[in-house]
């Protein structure tokens, strides 16, 4: 593989990791988010191994493989997860519940709001990371320093993801996107991540989204709402007894 | 001296053959759209040909007016036909090549898609009934949000070639067809069909076959106008779609296209020009159908929200086009 082709791939992956990104912003509410990130995570993937084969380091091979099966396939399948009602200890009786409880009445239709202001705002994002990204990509030589403001944009729209989003599903795509972009950013700038360290981030990371997602679930038995993408903010604004 | 003459001969040939083809397919492609959405959906369907059996049958008409209209109700077709074939002149379906004065720049397209898009418009006021002017205000309201993300993809496009004519853009790509998957490239066209998509008003931005009052566009607009102005009107909007239904099959396959080369293209290269871009636009045009049968017209107040969606899209591709290629 010349070094052409190395930045022409690591361009087009890239690429594929920010168009995922907007998509996920573009994502309306009653969409699965389990497509575009596990399309990130393969994207994220490839690039380590790209970046493997360019810097001639089989380690990166395992790495990439770790980080497919990670983030390509584990992470976005647990995302996604519905934990079932019946299982799990926190489900009270309902006999057990005062009769004060009124049952949550959901709409047929879930109600999204508009996109467009977080769509413009990650527009705005990423023009902040290429321009933040600039000292860096002049000292970062070679294919990978001129796709480095991806991982940074990355982050910001991750950042703006998880910020925004009012449901327990859309704050972790939020916090995985926000991962990828340290991910991307890491291989980038320093030519691969050693085994150990990933393999204790990646760790890291599986962690934090399983314990998430048993809370998510806690909130959402609490609160008896099971629409797609957990409990809304609104409905934990006020005080429930 | 006689040579550049000769060049510029062959170059108003293969434009005015370029046109013809356009004029001749138009409504063919409208027919297979219809077909192949009729087959999905387990009907005979009408025929390729019956969009030319419309199109004669309303010509030979008169056209009739409601009472009150003004001078724009027999002006607006003109020009909506006009535009039509002005953009099949000068956007690259059959060759690249175009004439040195007649500039096929991104802006003067443009122009040219907004200046039709205007006159429908008004025809669509011009009668003042309500249906006509609710038409009239979504479709504005539509090609206001739609005119920028087809500025910024193109924009994207003329970035590594250096040139704003379309012409230039579609040769780019056909030298380095590395352009066609560098991620710029892509998000432009993405951005750039999903436009397309908007402005030549299919599903889901506007349903091309209902005469449902909620909901219609383009047939709201319409509604008044008969006989010959109805053909020139129906004309020149087939001759939109197929123009920037071929744009796109260009630059995302730009094999084909018969280049403007020295001195202008020669008959083999345009003949092979003609048949490239009938199949290639007929494959989008399956394609473009196929994917429509699979999908509900968006509401109305949802509508922005996919062209913002696109106009990020197309944002993001001038933005990369300068980073990452």
């Amino acid at each position: 593989m010349s070094s052409g082709d190395a930045s022409q791939a690591v361009a087009l992956l890239a690429g594929l990791e920010l168009l995922t990104a907007v998509l996920l912003a573009w994502r309306g509410p009653a969409s699965s988010p389990r497509g575009p990130l596990a399309v990130q995570g393969f994207a994220l993937a490839g690039l380590v191994a790209v970046i493997g084969v360019a810097e001639g380091e089989p380690v990166l091979w395992l790495v990439a493989l770790l980080v497919g099966v990670l983030k390509g396939v584990v992470l976005p399948t647990l995302v996604v997860r519905r934990p079932s009602r019946a299982a799990g200890p926190a489900a009270p009786p309902a006999a057990d519940r005062p009769a004060t409880v009124r049952p949550v009445v959901r709409p047929a239709v879930v109600r999204g709001r508009s996109r467009v202001p977080l769509l413009l705002g990650a527009a705005g994002l990423v023009v902040v990371a290429y321009l933040a990204a600039r000292p860096v990509t002049r000292v970062v030589t070679g294919a990978t320093g001129q796709a480095l403001p991806v991982g940074f944009a990355l982050v910001l729209v991750g950042f703006a993801l998880l910020a925004t989003g009012r449901r327990s599903q859309s704050q972790l795509v939020g916090f995985l996107v926000l991962d990828n972009g340290i991910a991307t950013t890491a291989f980038l700038a320093t030519g691969g991540v050693p085994l150990v360290v990933e393999l204790g981030v990646s760790l890291d990371v599986l962690l934090v989204v399983l314990v998430l997602q048993v809370l998510g679930s806690r909130i959402d038995t609490a609160f008896g709402a099971g629409a797609p993408g957990g409990t809304d903010l609104d409905q934990l604004r006020e005080l429930h007894d | 001296m006689s040579g550049e003459v000769a060049g510029e001969v062959r170059v108003v040939v293969a434009v005015v053959l370029q046109t013809v083809v356009v004029v001749v397919a138009a409504p063919f492609l409208v027919g297979v759209l219809r077909q192949v959405r009729a087959r999905w959906e387990g009907r005979v369907g009408q025929g390729l040909l019956q969009p030319w059996r419309d199109l004669v049958k309303l010509a030979r008409k008169e056209p009739l007016q409601a009472s009150g209209s003004t001078v724009v109700a027999w002006v607006a077709p003109v020009v909506v036909l006009g535009s039509g074939l002005l953009l099949a002149a000068l956007v690259p379906t059959v060759t690249t090549a175009g004439p040195a004065r007649l500039p096929a720049d991104l802006f003067v397209v443009v122009s040219v898609l907004l200046v039709g898009t205007v006159a429908l418009g008004l025809l669509g006021l011009d009668a003042g009934s309500a249906f006509g002017g609710m038409g009239s205000s979504r479709h504005l309201t539509i090609a206001a949000l739609v005119e920028p993300t087809v500025l910024l993809a193109v924009y994207a496009l003329s970035v590594p070639v250096g040139s704003t004519a379309l012409g230039p853009i579609v040769e780019g790509r056909l030298a380095d067809p590395g352009r066609v998957v560098a991620p710029a490239g892509v998000l432009a066209v993405v951005a750039l069909a999903i436009a397309v998509v908007a402005e030549t008003a299919r599903i889901p931005v506007d349903n091309p076959s209902t005469h449902l009052e909620l909901t219609m566009v383009h047939e709201a607009m319409v509604l008044e106008s008969s006989g010959r102005d109805l053909a020139a009107v129906e004309l020149g909007s087939w001759l939109r779609l197929s123009v920037l239904l071929a744009l796109v099959a260009n630059l995302v396959v730009p094999w084909g296209v018969a280049t403007a080369g020295d001195g202008g293209p020669g008959l083999p290269a345009l003949a092979l020009g003609v048949v490239a871009v009938v199949v290639k636009t007929a494959a989008s045009g399956v394609v473009l159908a196929t994917a429509e049968v699979f999908m509900a017209k968006l509401r109305l107040f949802r509508v922005p929200e996919l062209l913002t969606g696109s106009f990020v899209l197309a944002f993001l591709a001038v933005t990369g086009s300068y980073v990452i290629g």
